[in-house]
């Protein structure tokens, strides 16, 4: 039997299917329309940290060198800018902050990645119609274009988008707050020479008392989005001739384009109670949603996958127990609520819902012409950054031991470094645990160390590589010095750390980030 | 203890006071509530310490209240 099934063959379960594959797990993806169904460009922006998942995945090559690569946003208020931001990070990054891409590039790529793996099983045409959990497995009933069938797995993973169906089955809700504001996507294609910059206006002169944005996607796309205001007709705001009213106003009347796509938008902030429903689990929109306005849907979406494939895998091949899942619930809960919390504040600003919240607005952005600090309360959207599980269980609290303020603590992405010898130190992380330990060049001990640790780690969980580091340049991002090491789970999150090596401890903090007190 | 200073911290309080009136001048109601809106966030920049911050905002609050209608 197929341990995993996974529902919704969308960019969230395409990775996730591509991932347990390369773990050794066989799982079949349901749905239910076609290989290039997916309408509309949809999510476009694509973050630094998917960028770095996507690579594990085997897809991020493709998708950077077609997708524009940009850095740099700028804020404009009326016919002024007021703010910009530069989101390049420091200089040993591997990827830019942001690759724009048409969301079916991006699955197509994932279709491509998943058709070179025999234990992806992606039937197109299947409709899941109905969804019987029980305590050991899941019984779903599949609409197919040979008829009925029905399909029986240990574990479901719902990645059915923002109207899950399987949520909907399972009379499962969502929390949260709908947002009384329509918005118009308009992506066309046409020359210019705009550059790969993010733009947004509030109250531009071409679409005033609004905001609106300009984006540029792969293959002269360009994604225009316009606020409409609530009282907006949907209806009359899509048809074309409508359309090409506010881009003649915004590019100018004989500016030369064809219409793609568009489409009139409400939006919301709310998510599941929970994302484990015993043999249920949900990710991505299914699981929780947000407002455009930061790229924290697809990119949170990617991160559910990538946090959640490596503990199903373990807990399916029998390296780690059953509540190593409720660890998915807590750290992408605390995720989510993360994204609805700056997405909840970014929509404020961009719909303010009170007149003295317009009031403040405004003041805002009139300040901001001339004083720097108010250039940081103006929030056209704070673009998704990768989670922290701080206080994630999985997680060896060390107490007392001294690290530097800026070396990465545990719950944060280990962070990549591009090395002067070519390569990146993610490079030498394989697919499962990996221990950083640090070492000066030509070590003989370090290499001891290794090779004394080596049988007990490679017994605990999954098992871990001990990666000897003795770049200087890689010790100097990690606060490290010979001796430090850190530990860092398959999904890259930091989940230890110590200044010196602690046989003992190490191992206990491997079992512990496999939920497996005492496991073997 | 208390961050915010609510004891008398002004060096000419009626001056001040004066100014702040004459600052309205000529402003119609959405002119002035424009204009409090960028005193409050100018001042709140220039104290920066989130607790006297949030001590002021719980006095202006529950002093808004207590002069608020009954109903």
């Amino acid at each position: 039997m197929t341990p995993v099934v996974v529902v919704g063959a969308g960019p969230v379960g395409l990775a996730l299917a591509i991932d347990l594959a390369q773990r050794g797990v066989p799982v079949r993806v349901l749905d239910d329309g076609t290989p290039d169904s997916t309408e509309g460009s949809r999510a476009i922006c694509w973050s630094r940290r998917t960028l770095a998942i996507l690579h594990r995945l085997g897809c991020a090559e493709a998708i950077a060198a077609h997708g524009v690569q940009w850095n740099t946003g700028r804020v404009f208020f009326g016919d002024h800018e007021v703010y910009a931001f530069d989101l390049t990070g420091d200089a040993s990054q591997r990827w830019p902050a942001f690759v724009n891409l048409q969301q079916y590039e991006v699955e197509r790529e994932l279709q491509r990645r998943a058709a070179e793996l025999p234990l992806v099983d992606l039937r197109w045409r299947h409709r899941v119609a109905g969804v019987t959990p029980g305590a050991d497995g899941v019984h779903l009933d599949v609409h197919t274009p040979d008829g009925p069938r029905s399909f029986a797995a240990p574990w479901v993973v719902a990645c059915d988008g923002a109207r899950s169906p399987v949520r909907g089955m399972l009379g499962l809700e969502r929390e949260g707050q709908v947002f009384r504001d329509r918005f118009l996507i308009a992506d066309i294609r046409m020359e210019q020479p705009f550059p790969a910059e993010r733009w947004f206006w509030f109250d531009p002169p071409f679409h005033r008392h609004q905001s609106a944005l300009l984006h540029k996607q792969a293959d002269n796309v360009w994604r225009l989005d316009f606020q409409l205001g609530y009282d907006a007709d949907p209806e009359r705001e899509r048809a074309p001739d409508a359309i090409a009213a506010r881009v003649r106003a915004m590019l100018g009347a004989d500016v030369r384009y064809t219409l793609v796509w568009a489409s009139v938008y409400t939006f919301a902030c709310r998510r599941m109670a929970r994302f484990r429903h015993g043999r249920v689990l949900f990710a991505g929109d299914a699981a929780h949603v947000v407002s455009p306005f930061g790229a924290r849907g697809a990119n949170s979406g990617i991160e559910d996958a990538d946090n959640l494939g490596w503990k199903l895998a373990a807990v399916v091949q029998g390296h780690a127990p059953e509540p190593l899942l409720d660890s998915y619930d807590v750290e992408r809960v605390r995720a989510a609520d993360e994204n609805i919390l700056q997405s909840t504040r970014s929509t404020d600003f961009i719909t303010p819902k009170s007149p003295v919240s317009r009031v403040y607005r405004d003041a805002v952005l009139a300040l901001a012409r001339h004083h720097p600090f108010a250039r940081a309360l103006v929030n056209s959207g704070r673009l998704s950054v990768p989670a922290v599980l701080d206080d994630s269980p999985l997680n060896t609290p060390a107490p007392g031991a001294s690290f530097a303020a800026d070396a990465p603590a545990p719950g944060s992405v280990a962070p990549d470094v591009v090395l002067p010898g070519g390569g990146a130190l993610h490079d030498r992380l394989g697919a499962r645990f990996a221990l950083l330990l640090f070492a000066a060049d030509g070590d003989a001990a370090a290499t001891a160390i290794a090779a004394r640790l080596a049988p007990a780690v490679e017994r605990a969980g999954t098992g871990c590589d001990i990666v000897v580091v003795n770049d200087a340049v890689v010790a100097r991002r990690y606060g490290a010095s010979p001796g430090t090491c850190y530990l860092v789970r398959p999904d890259r999150h930091i989940c230890a750390r110590w200044p010196a090596v602690d046989p003992d401890a190490i191992l206990q903090a491997l079992l512990r980030a496999h939920a497996a007190g005492v496991h073997a | 203890m208390s961050a915010l200073i609510t004891s008398p911290h002004l060096a000419a309080p009626d001056a001040f006071y004066a100014a702040l009136i004459d600052a309205h001048r000529g402003l119609d109601a959405a002119g002035s509530a424009a204009l409090n809106a960028s005193l409050v966030l100018l001042l709140a920049n220039h104290v920066g310490d989130a607790a006297v911050l949030d001590e002021a905002l719980a006095a202006a609050r529950s002093a808004a209240l207590a002069a608020g209608p009954a109903s």
